[in-house]
């Protein structure tokens, strides 16, 4: 009750007190108490473990490793989420419950903890093949192979492939928006080398290990 | 044992002070060593015991727990299907080993709150500074007429993986095509709200494929249950949930209430009817796991009350509880939950052992259930603590959305899976 009432009223006059406290008697039904705020950064990214991998580096398959990415990226990526403008399963729900400036201290420890790419198997001829897409395609933007955290984009090198998949496809279906030059070469790639040549590229990040 | 002479020492040094007049003179001042013992190695204990490492390398820890191997009740639903091996749900504790943890094989049978020490069968005691209790649940053989410990044996509750899963497994195995599996879920609260549904489902699947002329009957006491609409919505389109050839049947409470059954003639009978089954499983009402009874931590509900930022016992200072066995006002009684309360108390037990500030709590729950082939659903939520600390409060989350399509219930079967690999990578790991 006390931190609905603005301590002001709490100081005028009884009459006052009295009519204010039964309004905000019925307007507390309604509104959920106050929550605490000022968790620690690592309090709340430990929260994030349970599905993307101790230190952030996910066991696989479905769930992408975050470690090690910039804060920058990874902030973006989860306001985005939050706002709704990524569509996601379940990535939406759960940033909702977290201000932009929590979602940015959470970015910042998940940026500082080690990018370790993913143990998986991959097709060594098509591997081959995406080496030379990702260079034509990608790797102005994703360059080390896509694991550059300066380049302020998502790591390619090493991460789990159902999570590329699924998350190309959420890009090319018209799901989830694509940065204007990332549209212009997905689309050009597309056109050129087809689901063959997306695979292709899923090999040889599957292959950098 | 060094801990009783610094106790000593302490308690000396303090009686001086004193009598001189000086008080408040603090423990760890005086450079006393840190200790916590953790009693059970589930979910909750494991992680509150890596974390604590990972928070102070300098607090000693002590995780005692009588199994070498683990088994992890979530998705061992899917062994009951079928569609998953019991080696994939089995964790050691050679991860824990190597961050510093002291594995203790043996069981615990008494903590005295008051001298600070934790005793086991095996003989030994254990002094701490601070004990952390995460015993999980004790099934409750007292509340269905016909039903005990030895029944047990030949109707598998499986509400602890391990031998309890393998017997339910091999009875369904060995079950003729046409028989009919009955299911009795417990009275609210218990361990994992969805788990009782996704077995039905699980199960179903498994008839589905090998015994499709098979069918499974749920015996409710509650009237309604955790992500209702959307199991329904996956049975309808799966197990053909509603028409006259559903593989799942489920009787609402409080109606269809077993009170009793009979482990010769194979029957649950609640007050309208009794219904035969060639596999019965009885999943009985539950409360905290019996170490929180035997160390006086728990209420007249049968489960502990705690603080909800630090955990600890409003019975017993110095004593912390976590996952099932607490009552962690406003999170469920799920792994992750248990998780996500143990890294809480890990932090808390830290910063009380330094003297230094945790920062407000925050908590996660994330929940999937597989309901069939590429049919995932799923429950999650953000939690702060209320500022007068009364509640964990919900800030956001929510069901998996009722117009979902069928790629995104094909993506949260892969994301249930990847889950597993990595909550059990942070527990043990």
């Amino acid at each position: 009750m006390k931190k609905i009432l603005p301590k002001a009223l709490l100081l005028t006059g009884l009459a006052l007190s009295i009519s204010t406290t039964a309004f905000a008697g019925s307007d507390e039904k309604k509104k959920a108490p106050a929550v605490m705020s000022g968790a620690k950064a690592e309090m709340l990214a430990n929260t994030c473990a349970g599905c993307h991998g101790f230190n952030g580096v996910s066991q696989g398959p479905a769930t992408p490793s975050i470690a090690g990415m910039s804060a920058e990226y990874l902030t973006e990526v989860l306001k985005a989420y939050k706002s709704g403008d990524t569509a996601s399963t379940m990535m939406g729900r759960i940033a909702k419950g977290y201000t932009d400036e929590e979602l940015k201290q959470v970015a910042d420890v998940f940026a500082k903890k080690k990018f370790v790419a993913a143990k998986q198997e991959s097709d060594s001829a098509a591997a081959k093949k995406g080496k030379k897409l990702h260079k034509k395609y990608c790797e102005k933007c994703h360059s080390e192979s896509g694991s550059e955290a300066d380049d302020d984009s998502g790591f390619l090198s090493g991460q789990w492939t159902p999570y590329l998949h699924a998350t190309m496809t959420d890009f090319t279906s018209g799901k989830r928006e694509m940065p204007k030059k990332m549209k212009k070469k997905v689309k050009k790639l597309m056109k050129k080398e087809g689901e063959d040549g997306m695979k292709a590229l899923m090999a040889y990040y599957a292959s950098q290990q | 044992m060094s801990i009783k002479i610094n106790r000593r020492t302490f308690i000396q040094t303090l009686t001086a002070a004193a009598a001189v007049g000086v008080v408040g003179t603090p423990y760890l001042a005086l450079g006393a060593s840190k200790k916590v013992v953790v009693v059970g190695g589930g979910t909750g204990g494991a992680t509150a015991a890596k974390y604590l490492r990972l928070a102070d390398s300098s607090i000693e820890v002590t995780l005692i727990e009588p199994n070498k191997d683990y088994y992890t009740c979530y998705l061992s639903n899917e062994v009951l299907g079928g569609n998953r091996e019991m080696d994939s749900i089995k964790f050691g504790y050679e991860g824990l080993k190597k961050h510093g943890v002291k594995v203790v094989h043996d069981y615990v049978t008494a903590i005295d709150a008051e001298k600070k020490t934790v005793t086991t069968k095996g003989g030994e005691s254990f002094s701490y500074d601070r004990c952390i209790v995460a015993p999980g649940i004790q099934l409750r053989y007292d509340t269905i007429e016909g039903y005990d410990e030895k029944v047990a044996e030949k109707i598998p509750h499986a509400w602890k993986a391990g031998p309890q899963t393998i017997a339910l497994r091999k009875q369904l195995t060995d079950m003729k095509d046409g028989g009919t599996m009955v299911i009795v879920p417990p009275p609210n609260p218990f361990r994992c709200p969805p788990g009782p549904y996704e077995r039905a489902s699980q199960i179903a699947d498994y008839f589905k494929r090998e015994k499709p002329k098979s069918k499974i009957i749920i015996l409710d006491a509650k009237p309604k249950f955790s992500k209702q609409g959307l199991f329904i919505q996956g049975w309808e389109k799966l197990y053909g949930y509603g028409t006259d050839n559903s593989m799942i049947e489920w009787r609402p409470g409080p109606d269809a209430t077993v009170n009793k059954i009979d482990a010769g003639k194979m029957t649950a009978t609640n007050e309208f009817d009794e219904v035969k089954a060639d596999v019965l499983n009885i999943i009985p009402a539950q409360h905290a796991g019996k170490i929180a009874f035997t160390a006086g931590l728990t209420n007249d509900s049968g489960w502990c009350p705690i603080a909800l930022d630090t955990f600890e016992s409003t019975i017993h200072k110095n004593i912390h509880v976590i996952g099932d066995a607490s009552i962690a006002k406003g999170m469920p009684k799920s792994g992750y939950a248990a998780n996500s309360e143990a890294k809480v108390c890990a932090a808390a037990v830290a910063a009380l052992l330094n003297d230094t500030e945790m920062g407000s709590p925050s908590y996660v729950n994330t929940c999937y259930s597989v309901v069939g082939k590429d049919y995932g659903i799923s429950v999650a939520a953000v939690y702060k603590l209320a500022e007068d600390k009364s509640k964990i409060m919900k800030v956001s989350g929510g069901l998996t959305p009722k117009d979902a399509d069928a790629d995104a219930h094909k993506r949260e079967v892969g994301y249930a899976h990847s889950w597993l690999k990595n909550i059990t990578n942070d527990i043990f790991g």
